[in-house]
């Protein structure tokens, strides 16, 4: 019985459905709308996700960074208020211990040393730091250049690894590398210049606006051993909590302060960050949705206004149908089928012109426009598609069932009396 | 499905070719603050092969009847038995199968699908009834050709003259076999002319052994029939055979 139900429905659809071509049109273009809408919504929304992640990542990945401090316990007839400040040697003690960490550098910094090429006197931010910061804090060097590796740090090279934009201050429109600079009137060689990068986070200002030797070098040249700061990365992001918990016990026990005095361990856990900007993106998301399937809603009224109009034209002729021996399932079924229709046609062209309008878009150059850079570029995943059509199915069944249950609830005798 | 799908022009065993057996049927219109007593008590027997016209001022109460006949509605008290069947407390979708297979609906005003062919007016009954489409085809072309609009299959209503649209209408209503034509004022909207045609073929059709019943006005078509019932405020006031 049901096969026969579905041929009649399917039947009657066919003929209903080669009417009303202009009112096909505009509903089809509403559903197309809304779904340009919600999915160019969530494509930027997506883009923004992704370059957010790509400037997290400007800084390295899964890495922490903690600063000295003074404790806040007492701890083994210690006082509180004890200032902590660990030396350049005690990474080495640090890396023994941290199993949990893939890397652990401290930081010598001078805030503003000047730096000289030729007649040229800028005054900037000089960090001293272990080799493997070039690949813990994604220091990327421009092709023809590099970052210092053990070597120089162990033979206490004067090389110097440049920031992007620093490096335009002071050179200009001249290739940095292999030229010789001053700091403080000390010289140095410049060995590498940083790749442009997207960097959201930062601790002691952009990495495009410093300068970095090695941490060897520069204790040399300014007789400093106390580390400024130091970065360790764990060896993924969920070994980052027991990384943390060996960095506070190994410094605990070699600086002698309770391990849970908060003051002293407090540091910026960027995974823990990651997850909270990925809370926060997952929300904006979900508004981004939201609004979209708004507007998607509007054109879905759309279908459904349309829809009643038809059953209301259609009511006399849905009476005939009762009367020769429709049933009303017979009836309903090609409106349900019509609302669904309308929202798939509808639901694909939209899904055409937005992947148009991503592609276009893709093409817009963002380089030097920081907004834009920052917006990054719409990008389109399946989770989009999914969530799109999720939506359009659900607009398109409820755009046709309310229409078709008044068309239902037509009355044979009342309609067919007299004109 | 128990019902034969072959010609019952002599009606079901059961029902000693009563096609129609009404007992006190009243229709009461409760539209919340006034009741509306539309039929008040009406007995009515339609033998197979019985051609019977009702007639009667307006609000009389022919048009609830015939609906009642029809099934289109339910009466309010009384007993129904088309075809030997009790149609009290069927649903609606049952409804629609007994109207579907045993009663032909011709309206005054055609009620044809605009934007359908003649052709695919007459099958669309054939669709419901659960007939398959080549057979749909030819049944439905037979149809068209005994009322002589072989020639005019592929037209729509719009491009058919009111007697040839009152035709396709009666082949639609012929299209199931059905036990028993209902007819409301069939010649309501023609012309002398075609409504004398129309006439022609409900007579053709009489004589070809079927049973009609005919709400009408048209004193020339009460007389062709073979029996007339006069309705007054709801009940039958006279019912006498005319020829």
């Amino acid at each position: 019985m049901r096969f026969l139900d579905w041929r009649v429905v399917g039947a009657l659809f066919v003929k209903a459905s080669s009417l009303q071509r202009k009112r096909a049109t505009l509903t089809i273009a509403a559903i197309a709308w809304g779904t340009v809408a919600i999915v160019m919504l969530l494509s930027f929304g997506e883009g923004l996700k992704r370059q957010m992640m790509k400037g997290r990542h400007g800084m390295g990945e899964n890495i922490a960074v903690w600063w000295p401090d003074e404790t806040s316990k007492v701890w083994q007839g210690l006082p509180e208020g004890r200032p902590i400040r660990p030396r350049m040697d005690d990474i080495a003690y640090l890396r023994d211990r941290l199993t949990a960490a893939s890397g652990v550098i401290g930081e010598l910094t001078s805030w503003s040393s000047s730096l000289t090429y030729e007649t040229n006197t800028i005054t900037g931010r000089v960090t001293g730091a272990n080799w493997e910061y070039g690949e813990i804090r994604h220091h990327f060097p421009q092709a023809g250049g590099r970052f210092f590796n053990a070597n120089d740090e162990r033979e206490k090279r004067r090389v110097i690894f440049l920031g992007d934009e620093l490096a335009e201050d002071i050179f200009g429109e001249v290739d940095p590398v292999g030229k010789t600079m001053f700091v403080d009137r000390v010289p140095y060689l410049v060995i590498g210049v940083l790749q442009p990068k997207m960097q959201m986070g930062t601790y002691k200002g952009p990495d495009t606006n410093g300068a970095v030797v090695p941490i060897t070098t520069f204790s040399a040249q300014f007789g400093r051993q106390r580390l400024t700061n130091i970065v360790f990365k764990a060896r993924s992001a969920e070994d980052m909590p027991l990384a943390r918990e060996q960095f506070n016990h190994a410094l605990a026990a070699k600086y002698r302060f309770d391990p849970t005095d908060e003051q002293v361990t407090g540091l910026w856990d960027t995974v823990e960050g990651a997850k909270i900007m990925g809370n926060i993106m997952i929300g904006l998301q979900a508004f981004l949705g939201i609004i979209g399937a708004l507007t998607l809603l509007i054109g879905g009224i759309g279908v459904a206004n349309i829809m009643y109009a038809v059953v209301k034209e259609k009511t006399r002729e849905i009476g005939v149908q009762m009367a020769v021996g429709a049933r009303r399932g017979w009836v309903t079924g090609p409106f349900v089928l019509q609302g669904l229709a309308y929202t798939t046609v509808g639901g694909a062209m939209g899904l055409v012109i937005a992947l148009i309008m991503i592609i276009l878009l893709g093409l817009v150059p963002v380089e030097g426009n920081q907004a834009l850079e920052f917006l990054g570029k719409p990008t389109l995943s399946w989770q989009i598609a999914v969530a799109t059509a999720a939506i359009l199915g659900g607009i398109g069944i409820l755009a046709g069932y309310f229409p078709a249950r008044r068309a239902a609830t037509v009355d044979p005798a009342e309609t067919l009396r007299y004109e | 499905m128990n019902w034969s799908l072959g010609k019952k022009k002599n009606g079901s065993a059961e029902s000693n070719g009563h096609i129609i057996d009404m007992r006190s049927i009243t229709k009461v219109y409760d539209t919340g603050k006034i009741k509306v007593e539309a039929l008040r008590g009406i007995d009515l027997v339609v033998k197979s092969g019985e051609f019977v016209a009702i007639v009667g001022p307006s609000g009389s109460g022919k048009s609830t009847l015939l609906n009642l006949l029809g099934c289109l509605d339910t009466p309010s008290d009384g007993e129904y038995r088309l075809s030997g069947e009790a149609v009290a407390g069927l649903d609606r979708d049952q409804l629609a199968d007994i109207r579907n297979r045993r009663v032909g609906f011709v309206f005054q005003n055609f009620n044809l699908l605009p934007q359908l062919t003649a052709l695919e007016n007459v099958e669309m009954p054939l669709l419901f009834g659960g007939v398959g489409r080549k057979e749909r085809r030819q049944r439905a072309m037979k149809q068209l050709e005994a009322v002589g609009l072989g020639d005019r299959v592929e037209h729509r209503p719009t491009e058919l003259s009111g007697g040839q649209m009152q035709r396709v209408a009666i082949a639609r209503a012929l299209a199931m076999e059905p036990d028993i034509v209902l007819a409301d004022e069939p010649t309501g909207n023609l012309d002398t002319g075609s409504g004398s045609d129309v006439m022609s073929v409900l007579d053709g059709l009489w004589k070809e052994g079927r049973t009609l019943v005919v709400v009408t006005h048209d004193k020339a078509l009460a007389k062709r029939a073979n029996r007339m019932v006069e309705i007054r405020d709801g009940v039958v006031v006279e019912d006498t055979p005319t020829s």
